[in-house]
């Protein structure tokens, strides 16, 4: 047992650790900026070129493709480096986290070699329009259907909601319904979509911490290539799993601030129980050691299964324990901030935010990440039924062609 | 980078499995737990000195296998998968780690060849009495080379040969090795919660004595002994943790209730992820606590502690849940869920309860100067 880098590690280390030294600087502007979506854009853009040019990108990614050729330990200690900049961009996550692993598995070479580099580089950000209205735990219950034509090409009409940046994507992989004559995994197909083709509308849903990061998304007839599609015909639930397992893994961080934020701020607000900080309070420090030991025992986890990895071995789906906790681990971090901050914790002007504003962030987004990429409960039965092997429950819907089954909102 | 055991720890970890799944079923734990003469069994015990599990991270030079820690580490996960009724962890954990962590050149010489070969029972006399016992304010007093006192309760304390004592000599609080042979020492065996360890009152009466480690130092040697065991009852507890979800699991998938099995019921199906959610936190971070304890890495006090603290909230969630996987025959005597819930309660307590090493974590990331570094600067996303 070695927590410790060995030499190539070190010396990746110290290599990544004199890159983000020099380039790094971009985050400057960002801090001196006030909180500014579209400056953010644009440095999350010209952060993921550079570091597309240093091939530190998609580090363990093959180099045919953009990647490094490199290994999920360096992927790792390359991440452990930058977040220590304090900024994390979300906007490539989804295209290179989960859509273009779906892509590379499932799509011809001339395919991968134009959609794959630029979703590296920056240039292209990518969304995952998988849930539906009616749909999205049972991720396999989706209405869209994609109708072949006569040239071969697809007719793709239907609904999708709570697309993350689809507003600002220019691709997209998408589920469709084939054939609604056999039970509903059976006649699923995937594509991948380029986000102006005619047909597609996209309009902003304004969530609940007031910010529109997600969207619904509607087709009109839009034309798709058969070459679009990943996978064969009516096995799209096959490549849809791929795309989940990866999504629950790309969740598995903590994101935003943690027991050390919390403890430091506990150390600057004055105690309600007699003199001293916050800190000095028997129940806080309680409370702080055991978030604490999950947000360790998390990163630790998080390393085993790199080392299962690094053994030949596959990650599986133990990895939906990192998002199930991670989740509410932010949750319960954030609200013990602003428990702690008082009367101060409700208010939410972006005057005052400073050091308060990331726990405020994570106040709402703790109660977004418990819902997306799988609630609590779905990723419990996850852990339950394919870790654990425990039986499955009953489906009502597993032998019924899809038309027939009831459908409620 | 590794973060796991390696191909020859894993082979003596399953040599081990195997021996005890034969040698130690819950029938040999059983008998003394029913039995109020029997304080621990000694086939068991004489096997497993025989094999040299007392040795393994203890020096050649000493008698011992001389291997990394992690060997110990692995071995204590199947010591405490089988609710193993030796007083192993008091010896080895214990009375051993202290041995090498302070002890002199002639202590080491004395003590532990004996240790290695079964002869010697170690057991840690810290408690006197109700709640939490400072070591700044102990009453067991040591003069001129004698200690004089009563610890309450010890476990092994009615079957160990020598003990640590928590005293208070003329230079402060110290800690002491007593060959519990002497004249002076008296014990009355105590009832546990956990029968299937010993457990028992010593009194002292100007009983001889030596220092162990540097005198007045208390504090900190005894620490540093607790964080060393810490980290090898986080595996103990691992094991446990890991059998529950294995014998509740066995049962769900026996038990009908309103026609099917009830392991296909939701509601036990989350409480299954959440043993394995808190058992796999507990393991990872008992494999952090087993880095720090075979490098000696300066960071093991918080290492130590959060080992513990997983370890101790796994197990005994883990035990409470199987027994209410198990249902009514969960609470009967025949069912194993009792001897979990009673074991992991003993390890719960054995080092010091939760709110204590939830203090000296904080304490430990203080020192650490964790507050000067984490910097919140309001823009992660
Ligand atoms: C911030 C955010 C971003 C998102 N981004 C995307 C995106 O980019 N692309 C995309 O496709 N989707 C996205 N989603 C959608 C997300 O995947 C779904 O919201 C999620 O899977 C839950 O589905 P639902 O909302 O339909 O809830 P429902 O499935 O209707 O669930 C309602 C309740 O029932 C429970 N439930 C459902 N089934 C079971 C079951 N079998 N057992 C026990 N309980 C059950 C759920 O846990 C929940 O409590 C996003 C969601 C959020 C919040």
């Amino acid at each position: 047992m070695d927590f410790r880098d060995n030499a190539q590690e070190a010396e990746f280390r110290k290599n990544t650790r004199d890159w983000l030294a020099v380039h790094g600087s971009i985050f400057t502007e960002l801090k001196l900026a006030k909180y500014d979506r579209e400056k953010e854009l644009e440095i999350a853009k010209r952060w993921q070129a550079a570091k597309a040019e240093a091939g530190y990108a998609c580090i363990a990614w093959p180099v045919e493709w953009g990647g490094r050729g490199g290994t999920a330990m360096e992927q790792t200690i390359f991440s452990e480096e930058e977040e220590k900049l304090g900024v994390r961009f979300q906007y490539f996550s989804i295209g290179l986290g989960m859509c273009l692993p779906t892509v590379i598995a499932f799509s011809d070479k001339e395919t991968k070699s134009r959609l794959v580099p630029p979703a590296v580089r920056g240039d292209t950000i990518w969304c995952q329009l998988f849930s539906e209205p009616a749909a999205g735990s049972d991720v396999a219950g989706i209405r869209t259907r994609a109708i072949e034509t006569e040239d071969g090409s697809w007719l793709l009409s239907g609904q999708k909601v709570w697309t993350s940046y689809a507003h600002q994507s220019d691709y997209g992989i998408v589920l469709a319904r084939t054939n609604p004559d056999v039970p509903k995994h059976k006649g699923l197909t995937m594509f991948w979509l380029d986000m102006k083709s005619p047909g597609i509308e996209v309009r902003p849903i304004h969530m609940a911490s007031g910010e529109s990061d997600f969207n619904e998304v509607f087709f009109t007839d839009v034309r798709v290539k058969d070459s679009q599609r990943l996978g064969e015909v009516n096995q799209g639930w096959k490549t849809a799993l791929l795309t989940l397992d990866n999504e629950r893994l790309s969740f598995g961080g903590a994101e935003g601030p943690d027991w050390e934020e919390l403890m430091s701020l506990a150390a600057t607000l004055p105690s309600g129980m007699g003199g001293g900080s916050v800190l000095k309070e028997g129940g806080f420090r309680d409370k702080l050691a055991d978030f604490y030991v999950l947000s360790e025992g998390l990163k630790y986890t998080r390393l085993r299964s790199l080392t299962t990895l690094s053994r030949g071995q596959t990650p599986g789906p133990e990895n939906s324990v990192g998002k199930l906790i991670s989740a509410t681990q932010m949750q319960r971090v954030a609200n013990e901030a602003l428990e702690r901050l008082d009367q101060y914790g409700i208010l939410a002007d972006e005057d005052f935010l400073s050091d308060v504003g990331a726990f405020q962030r994570n106040f709402y987004w703790g109660a977004a990440m418990r819902i997306a990429g799988g609630t609590d409960e779905i990723l419990r039965n996850i852990i339950a039924e394919r870790v654990l092997g425990l039986p499955r429950e009953h489906r009502l819907d597993a032998e019924v062609a899809f038309k027939d089954l009831p459908k409620g909102i | 980078m590794n973060f796991d055991y390696s191909e020859e720890q894993i082979f003596l970890k399953d040599q081990v499995r195997t021996f005890l799944e034969t040698e130690c079923t819950s029938s040999v734990t059983r008998s003394v737990l029913e039995d109020k003469h029997t304080p621990y069994d000694e086939a068991l015990w004489r096997s497993v000195s025989e094999m040299g599990w007392m040795g393994v991270a203890v020096p050649e030079s000493y008698g011992g296998l001389g291997l990394d820690h992690v060997y110990l580490c692995a071995i204590a996960e199947e010591l405490g998968r089988v609710i193993a009724p030796i007083p192993f962890s008091s010896t080895v954990y214990i009375l051993a780690e202290a041995l090498m962590l302070t002890g002199t050149e002639d202590q080491k010489r004395r003590i532990l060849p004996r240790l290695v070969s079964g002869e010697i029972v170690g057991c840690l006399a810290t408690s006197e009495g109700r709640g939490y016992t400072s070591i700044n304010s102990l009453s067991v007093r040591a003069e001129g080379g004698f200690v004089t006192g009563e610890k309450i309760p010890v476990v092994d304390g009615g079957i160990a040969t020598h003990a640590i004592v928590s005293v208070r000599s003329e230079k402060g609080p110290s800690l002491y090795l007593v060959d519990l042979s002497a004249d002076g020492v008296k014990r009355e065996e105590l009832d546990s919660i956990d029968p299937t360890r010993n457990l028992a009152k010593v009194i002292f009466n100007r009983v001889p004595g030596e220092a162990l480690g540097e005198e007045g130092k208390g504090e900190e040697l005894l620490a540093g002994v607790q964080n060393r065991a810490a980290v090898l009852f986080s595996f103990e507890q691992i094991g446990g943790s890991e059998r529950c979800l294995d014998i509740a699991k066995d049962y769900a998938m026996n038990r009908y209730a309103f026609g099917q099995i009830v392991s296909k019921y939701q509601a036990i199906k989350h409480k299954f992820a959440d043993m394995y959610v808190k058992k796999e936190i507990a393991r990872s971070n008992a494999y952090y606590g087993a880095w720090a304890l075979s490098t000696n890495a300066d960071v093991l006090p918080e290492a130590a502690a959060s080992a513990r603290i997983a370890g101790c909230l796994s197990y005994e969630f883990s035990a409470q849940e199987n027994l209410q996987i198990h249902g009514g025959m969960g609470f009967t005597w025949e069912t194993d869920c009792h001897l979990h819930l009673r074991r992991a309660r003993q390890l719960g307590l054995v080092l010091g309860g939760l709110p204590i090493w939830r203090e000296r974590l904080v304490r430990a990331l203080e020192e650490r100067g964790v507050v000067q570094k984490g910097e919140n600067n309001g823009l992660s996303r």
